[in-house]
């Protein structure tokens, strides 16, 4: 019985000096893990995830308070990128996002009061204006997050879907016939 | 010389551990999903399954001895998870991209039954010390061997029309079984 | 005999050249309008200069070059600007693009020209700037502006080579330029031999052309008195192989030195230009003539397949006719039939990049058969000139992960079609690799905007606090100022103050009175 005790105690304590020393040798901090989830986000800042900015569904991600098929800025590979940092299987969209196609904002001048209450909405600073001047988007750097239409008090804001022209022109997925098609003909009537 | 090496072979190929024992079934579908992973975790496993052969057999062999022969179990484990603990905190520091990348599976090498299940097997057969060291050697590079394989083999299939019902652990399983199909024909190559 | 090398690959399908080869290059007159691209070159798009309504001279700067890529565009005849607008231009996507629409009024009179008498005594970058403003660029099908082709940097140019493979079926607009014009090639050669500074130049050709090659020897033997040492410039017969003509498989075989995957010739000491280009160098410089007009291939189901030399901005349709299309065409295809691309529409205008068209039809161009199944075969990667693995590359690019696809070297593909006219199961495979690099593309550019936003945001956030602080300290600083008000009110006053007080106090119990008698008189 004794020995039996002796001989745990002694393995225990052996071990425990073992990973005592080790842990003051290799030792380490942080956890980068945030900053490469937000490194995957599309940084449009747009609030659709129900957290106020990228950052924050990142540190929300990196906990494991919620799951990360939040943001439709960033589309299925967003989701599927966000799996394959974290390790783990990708989701689809719930039914309460929908995805949007890419637009910038755009202000009627000659509805535009110079009120300044859109400049404060914008995350990225991408509108220019002051206090009872014009003001205009950067259309270079607006996300499309739509934050800055709600606060205007007229209305003058309105979200304008990024066409497709020769520079932003991909080429589409090859879609090709696996059989050719015989048109419906006499056949299918004379049965 | 020639039983060093009549071990290790049976170890690897002809009593592979996961294909023909079927242990350490966690790791080997839980990591194949990535070439990297898959190397890194194999060689984790080499070197935990080495020294934890080495050291349980000194353990049991040294200080249990036969009077003392039912804590064997309770003190490998110990010992394994001491080892495995050890493990984890080289890893981080040298390498925190293989820790990121493991995730959960590296502490999970505590509860490898292949992890346990060796130096059980070497008490069972009655190895002496140098036979443990090779019996373990084998049966980590045969695990790492087979989950290299199957890593290769999952990311090929990522790219294959998969039918829906099939797509992911399904498919695998199934590859997996197919493979311990053909491990099965190693039987009979040592006389 | 110099000796040649080899390049992993290639095929030899049929040639189909001899059709266009029977008649010399014809003029062609001057069509209805000309609708001139203000982008027919790689880089920026080039700033109109003139507006609808103008009347414009034949080589009158209509496009300026705009940025440091970027080349000029020139009026290819007199005539008037009708407009400057978006018209249906020669690209896959069928988009429209910015162009100049000019009428001819048939007088076609030049502007002033500038010839440079001696371009020996300028300097390299005086005579890049003057190719920059005559729009000289590759007209090999890359339209790169040649004066950035020009720049060297420190790097030494050993071999300057030009380019008159033309390995591609169906085209023999470089053939025909080499047996007509051959003087006027080697003159420009020796051009951009002096601007590169090299020790000699090799001009390449496949040996399906005797007839070029016996004229460019001849015109070097005849420049003697014109080029420095007439040894340096040698024209060297290659193997007939498609694609020969890609500038990294011409260098590797006249040379035999690899150029490293995402570098640029000229880091090995070479450098690469279309014997067409070498011959608008020469116009530009000697003539003083801007890049106005350049041969094209019209061949196909056509009555009689011709070379054609056309002015920029002609509208396709009015070119074709010029051979008679057979009435049972059903498309045409700009380029040749491995590398081209369908036409959305016949009245397209020609650019600078536009060697040839092909009229289609059924029995030249059957429909493709189904695609069946990837098979593993290897065919393509035995023919891929750029030593890839085209199988998997397809792979990747068909599951969408474009980040194995990019570390099978995807983006070192040069698009030849040499393994898809060889896969056995028809897979298109030339469009995977395309759609992935454009994919690839389109998520670098997000990332990167994605990157510039988080910058954006986060010194947002930064302006917000900064304010915060600066209210704050504000506030802090007011009350401080408020307290030493009042600490200063709490003290006794002097006689002087006390004078005033008292006599404000009076002055209201003055108003006092006279406003409750006002009041008691209201009421009344």
């Amino acid at each position: 019985m004794l020995s039996a005790l002796l001989v745990m105690a002694a393995i225990a304590g052996v071990l425990g000096a073992v990973l005592g020393f080790a842990a003051i040798k290799f030792h380490t901090e942080g956890n980068p893990l945030v900053d490469k989830i937000d490194a995957i986000l599309p940084q449009t800042q747009c609030g659709q995830c129900g957290f106020p900015g990228c950052k924050p569904y990142a540190t929300a991600i990196a906990s494991g308070e919620v799951t990360i098929n939040k943001c439709p800025p960033g589309g299925e590979e967003g989701i599927q990128k966000l799996a394959d940092l974290l390790g783990v299987d990708p989701i689809p969209f719930g039914s309460d996002t929908q995805t949007k196609p890419k637009s910038v904002a755009i202000i009627d001048e000659n509805t535009c009061i110079g009120c300044t209450l859109c400049i404060q909405a914008c995350p990225v600073d991408a509108i220019v204006g002051a206090a009872k001047q014009m003001h205009t988007v950067i259309a270079a750097e607006c996300t499309g997050c739509e934050l800055c239409i709600a606060p205007c008090p007229v209305d003058c804001i309105s979200m304008e879907v990024i066409e497709e022209k020769i520079t932003n022109w991909k080429w589409k997925y090859p879609v090709y016939a696996l059989t050719s098609i015989e048109p419906a003909s006499t056949a299918g009537a004379a049965q | 010389m020639t039983e060093y090496l009549l071990i290790l072979v049976s170890a690897v190929f002809v009593n592979n551990i996961v294909m023909v024992k079927i242990l350490g079934l966690c790791p080997f579908m839980g990591v194949s999903k990535k070439l990297e992973a898959a190397i890194g975790m194999g060689a984790a496993t080499t070197f935990v399954l080495t020294l934890a052969s080495g050291s349980s057999y000194l353990i049991n062999h040294y200080l249990l001895g036969p009077e003392l022969s039912y804590l064997t179990t309770l003190s490998f484990i110990v010992v394994i998870a001491g080892i495995v603990q050890f493990t984890e905190m080289v890893v981080q520091k040298t390498s925190p991209m293989l820790y990121q990348v493991l995730g959960i599976y590296l502490p999970l090498i505590t509860t490898n039954c292949a992890v346990l299940g060796i130096p059980l097997l070497n008490v069972q057969a009655k190895h002496n010390f140098m036979e443990s060291i090779f019996f373990g050697m084998g049966g980590a590079l045969g695990f790492t061997m087979v989950l290299v394989l199957f890593a290769a083999m999952r990311e090929r299939m990522e790219g294959a029309d998969v039918p829906v019902i099939f797509k992911g652990s399904a498919i695998a399983m199934v590859t997996a079984g197919l493979m311990s199909l053909s491990f099965m024909g190693f039987s009979g190559l040592i006389k | 005999m110099k000796k040649l090398y080899h390049f992993h690959g290639g095929i030899h399908p049929p040639s189909n050249k001899a059709q266009s080869t029977q008649l010399d290059i014809a003029r062609t007159p001057l069509p209805s309008k000309l609708i001139v691209p203000l982008h027919q070159h790689a880089g920026e798009t080039a700033k109109p200069v003139v507006h609808a309504g103008e009347h414009v001279l034949k080589g009158q700067l209509i496009g300026m070059p705009d940025g440091f890529v970027s080349s000029a565009v020139h009026a290819p005849t007199s005539g008037s600007i009708s407009a400057i607008d978006m018209q249906l231009i020669a690209h896959p996507s069928g988009l429209p693009n910015l162009c100049a629409t000019l009428i001819p009024d048939g007088k076609d009179e030049w502007v002033e020209r500038k010839p440079i008498a001696n371009y020996r005594s300028h300097s390299t970058a005086e005579l890049q700037q003057l190719l920059r403003m005559a729009g000289v660029v590759g007209l090999g099908g890359a339209a790169f502006p040649s004066d950035i082709k020009l720049r060297t940097g420190k790097q030494k140019i050993t071999t300057l080579i030009l380019n008159g493979a033309e390995c591609e079926p169906y085209i023999t607009c470089d053939d025909m330029l080499m047996r007509e014009r051959a003087a006027e090639v080697v003159q420009g050669a020796e051009m951009l031999r002096f601007m590169l500074d090299a020790d000699h130049v090799l001009y390449g050709v496949e040996d399906n052309k005797p007839e070029a090659i016996s004229a460019l020897q001849q015109a070097i033997t005849a420049s003697v008195p014109i080029l420095q040492q007439n040894k340096r410039h040698e024209v060297v017969a290659i193997p007939t192989i498609y694609p020969g003509g890609s500038a990294k498989q011409l260098i590797r075989v006249l040379t035999g030195l690899e150029v490293p995957s995402g570098k640029l010739p000229t880091e090995i000491g070479v450098q690469c230009f279309n014997v067409a280009t070498a011959c608008s160098v020469y116009r530009a410089l000697a003539h003083g003539e801007p890049l106005l007009s350049r041969i094209v291939t019209i061949t196909g189901n056509v009555r009689q397949a011709r070379n054609y030399e056309a002015l920029i901005g002609t509208p396709i349709g009015e070119l074709v006719e010029l051979s008679c299309t057979l009435p049972d065409t059903n498309g045409y295809i700009m380029g040749g039939p491995m590398m081209g691309f369908s036409l959305p529409a016949v009245h397209v205008p020609m650019v600078k990049a536009t060697n040839c068209i092909i009229a289609a039809s059924e029995h030249l161009f059957p429909p493709p058969p189904p695609v069946m199944p990837c098979i593993r075969c290897t065919r393509c990667v035995e023919v891929c000139p750029a030593d890839l693995q085209p199988q998997d590359l397809y792979w990747f690019a068909q599951s969408r992960e474009f980040g194995r696809a990019q570390a099978f070297s995807l983006f070192d593909c040069i698009e030849c079609g040499a393994c898809s006219y060889v896969c056995p199961s028809h897979i298109p495979l030339v469009q995977f690799y395309r759609f992935a690099k454009s994919e690839i593309r389109a998520r670098e550019h997000d990332k990167q905007l994605a990157d510039q936003a988080r910058e954006r945001h986060e010194y947002h956030e930064q302006r917000i606090e900064r304010e915060k602080q600066e209210k704050s300290e504000k506030l802090k600083a007011k009350e401080k100022a408020a307290q030493t008000a009042k600490l200063a009110c709490s003290q006794p006053l002097t006689s002087q103050q006390q004078a005033e007080q008292a006599g404000l106090e009076a002055s209201r119990a003055h108003i006092r009175e006279l406003a409750q008698s006002s009041v008691e008189h209201a009421k009344d």
